[in-house]
């Protein structure tokens, strides 16, 4: 081989440099997880909360297709409660506040959230511009 | 290497095969509660509405829009480039152009015009992702903002221009929003819901409710013993552009 303490210095400087993240994350202490404000009133959300942790974002989405497509508006739980299938009346009634709910978790975990786009969460009710 | 070219096809056939039968990840998502329509909602095989324009004066004309437009957050965009409508005023003979004769013209001022609701929508068959699509269970004409991609293919279908573009984002345009009902975003398509949301809560829709002369019946068009069934079969009436066959579920009375 030419040149061989070139291309194998080249070799290993090329693995490092792609290896950047692994070992980055390795000597790097973990951002730490972003504190989250939960509704002080209310002690269980629609289902578990081990559940919602994992599945909101599908149990949002089947919630959606029911109520525009189906003609469905109540939604009755596991434990036997019923909830209107509304995000504004029923979540936002108790997480009041996407900015220390929702958002903290999403760019922790960097999940963009085009929720916000359409649906009105509280603070943006007045003056039009948001 | 001995692979002939028998062998190497053969195998190549298998292993796509193989391929297809593993069972992929798309399956339906199933919630551990139970979904059911809502107790004291507003019920009918098919919507529809009957709009009297001999009663309509000038006195309230646009209280009916203003109360459609606050309710659903629609933007009121200067200009009629950008400009997002769900109920409106047009004359007669953008209202009714096949009847226009360019004469004196039945009613009097601008024709009250809003989504037909079609029984047979063309803007369901224009849409390519089924953003838009006809409920089965009440025939009110829907729309998906989640689901449309902004191609307007729908604005082109529709021979009633029932529908409006966001060109820009509505929000700025929003005087004050009304909290419980989403806005809509840059990129989408929107139209009148004969407020899809209101007939949940057992309430007709707003521009009914805001009419203090009369104008508007909303009923089941399918029920014969229903306030806009009788209207129908006393008066004589009109609808938008008969002969296209896409059979509209708003009527109107001269």
């Amino acid at each position: 081989m030419y040149n061989r303490g070139w291309v194998i210095a080249g070799i290993i400087f090329f693995a490092a440099l792609v290896a950047f993240p692994v070992y980055w994350h390795a000597i790097t202490p973990d951002a730490p997880f972003p504190e989250l404000e939960f509704p002080l009133k209310e002690k269980q959300c629609v289902e578990s909360g081990e559940y919602m942790r994992t599945n909101h974002m599908r149990l949002l989405d089947a919630w959606r297709t029911a109520v525009v497509r189906d003609n469905l508006f109540i939604y009755t739980s596991s434990n036997g409660k019923g909830f209107e299938m509304n995000l504004y009346r029923t979540c936002l009634k108790c997480h009041t506040s996407r900015e220390r709910f929702c958002m903290p978790c999403h760019e922790y975990n960097g999940v963009t959230l085009p929720c916000w786009d359409c649906h009105v969460a509280d603070a943006e009710t007045k003056g039009g511009a948001s | 290497m001995n692979v002939t070219r028998r062998r190497f096809l053969f195998s190549a056939a298998a292993s796509s095969l193989s391929v297809m039968a593993v069972p992929g990840p798309c399956r339906a998502f199933d919630l551990p509660g139970k979904m059911s329509p809502a107790a004291g909602a507003m019920k009918a095989k098919r919507w529809g509405m009957v709009v009297d324009m001999s009663r309509c004066s000038s006195e309230c004309a646009g209280d009916c829009i203003t109360a459609c437009h606050t309710i659903h957050n629609v933007p009121s965009i200067p200009g009629e480039e950008h400009e997002v409508m769900w109920l409106f005023f047009e004359p007669y003979k953008n209202a009714f152009p096949e009847q226009s004769r360019g004469l004196k013209e039945p009613g009097k001022g601008k024709y009250l015009l809003l989504c037909n609701h079609c029984d047979d929508p063309p803007c369901v068959r224009a849409c390519p992702t089924q953003a838009t699509f006809k409920r089965k269970s009440d025939g009110i004409v829907m729309m998906d903002y989640h689901r449309c991609i902004g191609c307007r293919f729908c604005m082109a279908a529709c021979p009633y221009g029932s529908r409006s573009f966001n060109f820009r984002d509505p929000r700025p345009f929003i005087k004050e929003i009304t909290p419980d009902f989403p806005t809509r975003r840059k990129g989408v398509v929107e139209k009148c819901n004969f407020c899809q949301e209101r007939l949940e809560t057992g309430r007709p829709p707003a521009c009914v409710e805001a009419c203090r002369e009369g104008v508007l019946t909303f009923g089941d068009l399918d029920d014969p013993e229903s306030e806009v069934s009788r209207i129908l079969a006393r008066r004589p009436h009109m609808r938008r552009k008969p002969g296209l066959g896409t059979s509209p579920s708003v009527f109107y009375v001269l």
